[in-house]
């Protein structure tokens, strides 16, 4: 077996053109990310740039109306550039600034990872392109708009469904034909080892923070942490610190679409199969004869066939769960959370308050819920409108 | 141990090696095709099990693809396709596709299933040598290769790779995926310098490789010539009718190798 394994998960099913690339990325990254001005200077990035920490912020009225669980909301929406994303982006950039390299390509969903490369390539002066299903385009247009302004050039991509994981394929093509100055600042926990450990390294300052913030203001852990998974990053950075606590329950919020009893689902751990595609051997949406499956889900964001490595081993040991959340129920957290605490939720997040507002009425009143909050919804207010039968003007 | 009837086709001079999607536009056009560049004297034939979603190829073949799975094929239909084939021509027969095809096939059964269809190699691009393990012995115990690829960016990893190289080493002419390309600028000479230090496996070069001029140039540098993009973008041009053509092209690039 191959390096970067989770269990049977991960490893390196990638082209033999890209291999030294990752292994030099391998050994750039085991050198930086314990080098004291390395991660000082990244330090400095997410302090005074991306305004971290993030919020542990105590959701009292949405607690009191479900009833149940104290919920927290761990507020990624807050970061600049408005998610998680930044986090990955600022840490991947700086260390392929370390290693030389000039030049960034990046796939995105819903355009907020798009947006967040985008952002460290103007800061840190490098040339970016970032790839965007043609469909996703047509859904996020105003994110394609703040990835111009930018200056980073945006390629639509027309082939497959034309969504993430055709966005995906075409930035492993794009790099196998520009290596040499070119880094892949891969946006979640997936692709070939070093990519889902390093986006995991660079996300668990969300964990670390709940841990600090949630014994500062209850004194303990909390007993379930919550977020939604496409490839998982803000879920593997949420999850990862607490993994060793057995005490504290995770449990990933899939994109089930119109429902897992339907085709139209993107719920990988509750529909997919052990397969290896991007890069990974993980559990895909697929066909009998491992044909990649088209897959659905009102989210750009998690509308993706696969899921990490590390979160297809967090199920298979039972150490996290993975539930599914359909579009209707995400559409009314979005609603819901926006109502009740004035704070419009990425429609991604929204699956994970989703099965928050499910779950919490359930527990008792001493139990800490932590929810974390990807990132924030003007960017699919235009569509939640549509979705309500509504047309709105951007 | 490497499959036989790789090694003989090699031991007959420069290899000439075509590629076809099967399915594209449908199974019995593929049938036609191959019998084209059987006839045309192709040295071993390579036949692509269509997927989803390519990652190495570039948008000539993604396209095959696509009609190929769009028509309804499925890896089944071309194991019993390849089954026939194989009791009507001598060419060596392999298969090309993608890790997922075989893993979530059942590795086993497709090693087994492949090897009754007369199968002698199979080349996955995406399981370069250090995911190799899990494929090959298991399709050796079947008499299948499992292709080796070497990359222009391989370099340290040359000698490795080709120590353990079974039927033929797939050498990638140039950065990038597949298609066709105006010319190959890759030091190739001494790559194969690298290869020759440690084999005697054949080495075949391919990517890019659009005309006879390039095939016989290629085929010079190295033992045979692979083509693919060029052959597959014919039969997208003439569907159906596509076998003549590809016949009628795939002899002007036997002539060039041969001649090389």
């Amino acid at each position: 077996m191959s390096n970067g394994r989770f269990g049977v998960h991960g490893g390196q099913y990638i082209p033999e053109t890209l291999m030294n690339a990752v292994i030099e990325l391998e050994e750039a990254y085991n050198k930086f990310k314990d080098d004291p001005q390395f991660k000082a200077e990244l330090k400095d990035l997410l302090d005074n740039y991306a305004n971290r920490p993030s919020l542990l912020y105590y959701a009292e009225r949405m607690t009191k109306d479900l009833g149940g669980a104290k919920i927290y909301l761990k507020r990624e929406d807050l970061n600049h550039t408005g998610a998680h994303k930044i986090n990955n982006a600022l840490g991947q950039a700086l260390l392929a600034k370390k290693m030389g390299k000039t030049r960034l390509i990046a796939e995105t969903g819903a355009g907020q990872h798009g947006v967040a490369t985008a952002t460290v390539a103007a800061l840190l002066n490098m040339e970016c392109h970032v790839y965007m299903g043609v469909e996703d385009m047509e859904r996020q247009a105003l994110n394609v708009y703040r990835m111009r302004l930018m200056g980073t050039e945006v390629h639509g991509v027309s082939s497959g469904t034309g969504t993430l994981k055709d966005a995906v394929s075409e930035c492993m093509r794009e790099w196998t034909n520009r290596i040499e100055d070119t880094h892949y600042l891969l946006g979640s926990c997936m692709g070939p080892h070093p990519f889902p450990e390093i986006v995991r390294d660079f996300q668990s300052v969300i964990g670390n923070e709940i841990i600090d913030q949630c014994m500062e203001a209850e004194g303990r852990y909390p007993d379930y942490v919550l977020a939604c998974v496409g490839g998982g990053s803000n879920a593997i950075g949420t999850f990862y610190p607490f993994i060793e606590h057995e005490d504290t329950k995770l449990i990933g919020c899939e994109a089930a679409g119109r429902g897992i009893d339907t085709f139209e689902t993107a719920a990988t751990i509750n529909t997919g199969s052990l397969g290896i595609f991007h890069g990974m051997k993980s559990y895909f949406c697929q066909d009998e004869f491992g044909q990649i499956a088209p897959v659905y889900s009102i989210s750009a964001g998690l509308d993706y066939p696969g899921i990490g490595p590390e979160h297809a081993w967090l199920h298979d040991i039972g150490r996290a769960q993975y539930v599914p959340v359909t579009d209707e129920e995400a559409v009314c957290a979005f609603e819901y959370l926006s109502r009740t605490e004035g704070i419009i939720p990425a429609i991604e997040s929204a699956h994970a308050v989703a099965h928050a507002m499910k779950i919490a009425p359930t527990l008792s009143k001493d139990q800490i819920m932590v929810i974390t909050l990807s990132g924030r919804g003007d960017k699919d207010c235009v569509a939640m409108a549509r979705y309500r039968g509504e047309d709105i003007n951007e | 141990m490497s499959n036989p009837r790789i090694a003989a086709a090699f031991a007959k001079g420069k290899a000439f090696i075509p590629f076809v999607t099967c399915g594209d536009p449908t199974l019995e056009t593929t049938k036609e095709i191959v019998h084209a560049l059987s006839d045309a004297g192709a040295s071993i034939i390579e036949l692509g099990i269509p997927f989803s979603d390519p990652t190495a190829e570039g948008p000539v073949i993604q396209g095959a693809n696509l009609r190929a799975l769009s028509g309804g094929v499925d890896t089944d239909k071309i194991f019993a396709m390849a089954k026939e084939l194989s009791a009507e021509i001598d060419t060596p027969l392999v298969f090309m596709t993608y890790g997922n095809v075989v893993y979530h096939y059942g590795i086993e059964r497709f090693a087994k299933n492949a090897a009754d269809a007369g199968i002698c190699g199979l080349i996955l691009p995406d399981v370069p040598y250090e995911e190799k393990e899990e494929f090959a012995p298991i399709l050796a115990s079947e008499g299948i290769d499992l292709i080796s690829m070497v990359a222009p960016t391989s370099e340290d990893r040359i000698a490795m790779i080709a120590a353990e190289a079974q039927g033929f080493i797939y050498l990638v002419s140039s950065l990038g995926v597949t298609g066709t390309r105006s010319e190959i600028t890759t030091d190739l000479g001494s790559i194969i310098e690298k290869i020759r230090e440690v084999t005697d496996t054949p080495v075949a070069i391919g990517f890019g490789i659009s005309n006879p001029e390039q095939a016989g140039k290629m085929a010079g540098l190295a033992d045979g010539a692979i083509v693919g993009s060029a052959i597959v973008r014919i039969v997208e041009e003439h569907g159906e009718k596509a076998a003549p053509e590809v016949g009628a092209f795939a002899k002007s690039l036997v002539e060039a190798v041969r001649k090389a």
